[in-house]
């Protein structure tokens, strides 16, 4: 950090910036963000201590049990949910459908998420998030995945995980790996950054800069099958900084209570005392399937390149 | 006190970037999650963040009471955006049960220039803080919608839908933003408040 001043670009207020747009994740770090699909959900999420909701049709799991084609949620219930909060609002958009980002940014949502739950629109292009005023955050499996959707304009990056499963084991897989890319990044020469950069397919000047820093240039949340407070405090313990639950809060026995205990786990991930203590008497956690049973074309987390 | 021990909560939010920004002037800075962590710091920065989940938890760890007891005693506080609204008197636009450390006779407005699609940076210049205007970065932010007789209001909005706004204030050891210095690497602010703490 330097300490130099930084000059005003412009002596009139700008809106849309990199800046303000990765800066708004950093204001969520520490904080759990829940899927919600009901007004109601949304005001069980914010009194639990939510940082943000995740305003959707069906949770991942009713996703994947229906099926069809899984699409941006009724303008409808977004308007309900953003009216029945305070807390930021998120939404998500197909892979690639810019339209229906463009909607999501019409309609006020606080940040956009380009998102593998639901069927992709573009099976060769993500969506040119630097097009929008709103922030975007997208999944990522590996680094090199990370690095491409900033390169696009995300704002905010979170692991797939397997979404609607409530099995952690991809989450975990997928926060080790990009940890242990930056890493191994970390301890290239910089005369080999160049090949690195092409093998991740990632663009040269972003490598460098992790390699330099240790950190994406943007936050790093976890997302995609946590449904303890013991699975938020590992992935914070992984090096997340922040939770996304899906499925988990709202497809178990008593969502009040859990989405309150795994918010407090989030903040004390390293405290093996208050996670005991959050982890009582939540009642059922949600059902769950495991991830190795899901044939490989129900895969969400394959979604997206 | 040579090096001053400047605690900032780490409840949730952008707890790093202030330790950054702290330990850049000088600071020995150190998160604070728990009352005796509370107990050793000469300083506190409350982070910017989600003010409804930073309250929530405060009570749930039972850190209300001790934090209050400290301002009441003198305790140097500077809160950024979230910590803003901890530190207002009164807030408006906010939950009912959500509630500040009563510090700074203000009354806030959360999101008070929009949603996030409204969010910008703008330059602002802070009374008695050299080095010209502030890059400052508005997330979400709230302003400042009245103060009381002991306040100094220390910087405004100056262009834009939004001139005139209260933006920056004082009241005896406590300041608070309602933009991020954390975010731009600029450390006066957090030097201002490192000298407060020094002096108190």
């Amino acid at each position: 950090m330097s300490d130099s001043t930084t000059p005003p670009v412009s002596a009139t207020p700008v809106v849309g910036t990199a800046r303000v747009k990765r800066g708004m994740a950093e204001m969520l770090k520490g904080g759990v963000i829940m899927d919600v699909v009901t007004p109601d959900q949304a005001k069980i999420a914010e009194d639990a201590g939510a940082v943000a909701v995740m305003a959707l049709e069906r949770v991942p799991a009713d996703i994947r049990a229906q099926g069809g084609v899984s699409r941006m949620s009724d303008p409808d219930m977004i308007d309900g949910i953003i009216n029945a909060v305070s807390i930021p609002v998120m939404a998500k958009a197909r892979i690639g459908h810019f339209v229906e980002a463009q909607i999501l940014q019409s309609l006020g949502v606080d940040y956009v998420d380009e998102s593998e739950v639901l069927t992709p629109a573009d099976f060769a292009n993500h969506i040119d998030k630097w097009a929008f005023t709103v922030p975007f955050v997208c999944g990522a499996t590996c680094l090199g995945e990370a690095m491409r959707r900033i390169n696009e304009g995300a704002a905010m990056i979170r692991s797939k995980g397997e979404a609607g499963t409530g099995d952690v084991s991809n989450a975990t897989t997928h926060m080790r790996k990009i940890r242990t890319e930056i890493r191994r990044l970390q301890a290239l020469p910089a005369d080999e950054l160049y090949v690195a950069a092409k093998e991740m397919q990632a663009p040269y000047e972003l490598v460098k800069e992790v390699a330099e820093t240790g950190k994406l240039p943007v936050v790093l949340f976890t997302a995609g099958g946590i449904a303890t407070p013991a699975d938020a405090a590992m992935m914070m313990q992984l090096g997340a900084e922040g939770v996304f639950v899906g499925s988990g809060i709202f497809k178990s026995g008593n969502p009040a209570q859990r989405a309150a205990a795994i918010v407090k786990a989030t903040t004390f991930h390293d405290d093996p005392d208050v996670l005991a203590k959050v982890s009582r008497g939540l009642g059922e956690a949600m059902v769950g399937i495991n991830v190795d049973d899901l044939p490989q074309p129900h895969r969400l987390a394959e979604r997206g390149w | 006190m040579t090096v001053p021990v400047i605690g900032v909560l780490a409840l949730q939010g952008d707890v790093r970037e202030h330790v950054a920004a702290l330990t850049g002037v000088g600071a020995q800075a150190r998160p604070v999650r728990r009352p005796e962590e509370l107990d050793a710091v000469d300083g506190l920065v409350i982070p910017g963040g989600e003010s409804t989940t930073i309250s929530k938890l405060t009570d749930i760890f039972e850190l209300r009471e001790p934090i209050d007891k400290r301002i009441a005693a003198g305790l140097p506080v500077y809160g950024s955006c979230a910590g803003m609204i901890m530190l207002a008197a009164e807030v408006l636009d906010g939950r009912p049960d959500q509630r500040g450390f009563a510090g700074i006779e203000m009354t806030v407005r959360r999101n008070a220039f929009g949603r996030q699609v409204d969010s910008f940076e703008a330059p602002v210049a802070l009374a008695g803080v050299d080095g010209g205007p502030f890059h400052a970065v508005f997330i979400r932010a709230p302003w400042v919608e009245r103060v009381g007789a002991g306040v100094d209001v220390l910087g405004e909005v100056t262009d834009g839908p939004a001139a005139g706004r209260i933006v920056a204030v004082r009241q005896g050891n406590l300041v608070a933003t309602s933009f991020h210095p954390e975010l731009t690497g600029d450390l006066r602010l957090h030097r201002y408040f490192v000298d407060l703490v020094r002096a108190a």
